[in-house]
């Protein structure tokens, strides 16, 4: 009984932070699904969000979750451009390409924020940010609340979107068949730079929330690749709910790997995890 | 020469003299083919002649080295594939390729995607679901839970989606009962009835010379035979190679 009421804790964060996670891993999931690009620039991408928010909080003085209003647009219109002029082009001469790209982009994002704001830690400490909530033997804090109330969010717009609009059927269109979606009238250029935008404007609010959970340096970016790239291996690449449910799998995983092991086993715990999946499911759980 | 004293609206697709690589491999040679409006015209061909490629690069999914394609005048040759079905030529792919994991509603949807088809979306859906009433039936379930013949009828009804002129079907009865393709054929007379220009790509030769105006034969990238299929039917050439006369 002790246990049960000890692992309460780490249960309830598990599945809060698994929120966080999935709006982490949502950008990288849909260009992965879409595009077919592993976009190894999606960690820093998001910590570009994180600095927005602190930038917007710390020298113009507003609420970082207020700021998305201009940060979405921002990174969206970032995402359009990269996919557009950069991406695009180098998938016509291979897809190894793709990824030097992306590459290249992670190298100078990680630089510039070193230049901006040195190798030291930042966050987004709001006051509502050290806030935290009790019921029974659960303690946790707000924003864990917060994050998951935001990744449900998330993923309802999302799907609507992908359901109901015109660019949205070309998105999934484009991503079951290229060369129909081509015969379709579907400019599949176009299609790819609103599915990174939208990508994008994701991270732009996955950069807020992580800043707000916990604290960020220039390379945090990598972690949080490395975090999402394992939530789209266990979800099945494309799918909301498939990353949902490994995003939620990832935060237990660490949660409680780090409740039994330490704080030091808790990646590890996660990514035997991801390891012990593939190996009985090879397509992830939600996979085609 | 009575041709050449036609107005040029008469002819609405005008292929030149086209020379098509697969990289380095050449699969059209020297190709030439011409549509007047509602006509329905049968490429024949074996495997491997080049059937699917010539209906790819009228699509613009690849582009000629040499020669020329006009649509209703206009050089199409090195236009993408989205200005193509803009301008009013959709194609009905080999296979079927239906999205498997759109909805026959959504598939059909995403048929009428170009900014002309939109505004005429209900109008073509009603049009989609008269010509096939299972589309109807069936529009909330997965396209990849459809039947062969069903995927082929969802296919065709989402290439007349994009309100096409001229509709390029490739190979539509492949691997459909008899009684399934004679029904399609039959659509096909009702779709041209309503104004539609039909180019279709056949195996069965006999079938494409009962259902056709006029034919192409093609033999390894190259038009070896055309002309009105009354006039190909007794062609020694074709009651050898095809007939067995
Ligand atoms: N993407 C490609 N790359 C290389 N060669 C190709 C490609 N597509 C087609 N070919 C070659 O071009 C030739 C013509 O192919 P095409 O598909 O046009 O023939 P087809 O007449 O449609 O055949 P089928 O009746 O089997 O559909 C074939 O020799 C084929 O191997
Ligand atoms: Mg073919």
């Amino acid at each position: 009984m002790t246990l049960l009421a000890d692992l309460a804790t780490p249960i309830v964060m598990g599945i809060l932070l698994g929120g966080l996670y999935t709006v982490i891993a949502l950008g990288l999931s849909l260009v992965f699904g879409v595009v077919k690009e592993i976009n190894i620039a999606h960690g820093d991408l998001v910590i570009l969000g994180s600095y927005f928010g602190y930038v917007a909080m710390t020298v113009i003085g507003i609420d970082p979750i207020l700021s998305l209003i201009v940060g979405m647009p921002l990174l969206f219109g970032i995402g359009f451009a990269i996919q557009k002029y950069l991406l695009n082009r180098a998938f016509k001469i291979s897809m190894n390409a793709t990824l030097i790209v992306a590459f290249g982009i992670s190298i100078i994002l990680q630089n510039t924020y070193q230049l901006i704001w040195t190798p030291y830690a930042r966050g987004l400490t709001t006051p509502y940010a050290l806030e935290s909530f009790s019921a029974g033997p659960i303690h946790i804090p707000l924003v864990y609340l917060l994050d998951f109330f935001v990744a449900i969010v998330v993923m309802v717009f999302l799907r609507e979107f992908l359901k109901r609009t015109y660019l949205g059927r070309a998105i999934r269109a484009a991503a079951q068949d290229r060369k129909t979606a081509h015969l379709m009238g579907i400019n599949t250029d176009r299609v790819y730079a609103f599915t990174f935008a939208i990508a994008m404007a994701l991270a732009a609010i996955a950069g807020v929330f992580l800043g707000l959970t916990f604290s960020f340096t220039p390379v945090s970016g990598m972690s949080f690749l490395i975090i999402a790239l394992g939530i789209v291996v266990l979800g099945g690449m494309g799918s909301i709910v498939g990353t949902f449910v490994g995003g939620v799998a990832f935060g237990l995983a660490q949660t409680l790997g780090g409740y039994f092991f330490g704080v030091a086993a808790q990646m590890l715990v996660a990514y035997i995890m991801v390891l012990v999946v593939l190996a009985v499911i090879p397509r992830g759980i939600f996979g085609r | 020469m009575a041709s050449s004293q036609k107005m040029p609206e008469e002819t609405l697709l005008k292929v030149s003299h086209i020379d098509v690589f697969h990289g380095s491999f050449q699969a059209l040679w020297d190709v030439s083919l011409t549509i007047r409006p509602g006509e329905i015209v049968a490429i024949i061909g074996a495997n491997g002649s080049g059937k699917s490629t010539l209906l790819d690069t009228i699509s613009g999914l690849v582009h000629p080295a040499k020669g020329s394609i006009e649509f209703e005048g206009k050089d199409i040759s090195a236009l993408e594939p989205f200005h193509i079905v803009d301008l009013g030529i959709s194609q009905v792919p080999e296979g079927r390729r239906v999205f498997p994991d759109l909805t026959v509603l959504e598939n059909l949807i995403i048929g009428s995607y170009n900014r002309k088809a939109r505004s005429k979306r209900e109008q073509n859906l009603q049009r989609a679901y008269h010509l096939f009433p299972v589309l109807k039936e069936r529009k909330s379930q997965l396209a990849k839970t459809l039947s062969g013949g069903e995927q082929q009828m969802l296919s065709l009804g989402r290439g007349l989606m994009s309100d096409p002129k001229l509709i390029l079907l490739d190979e539509m009865s492949l691997g459909l009962a008899p009684i399934l393709i004679n029904e399609l054929y039959r659509i096909l007379r009702e779709i041209r009835d309503r104004g539609i220009t039909i180019l279709f790509v056949e195996q069965n030769v006999r079938r494409s010379l009962t259902e056709a105006d006029r034919a192409y034969i093609m033999e390894v990238g190259r038009v070896v035979l055309s002309g009105d299929v009354a006039k190909l039917r007794e062609e020694e050439r074709v009651k050898k190679a095809y007939f067995g006369a």
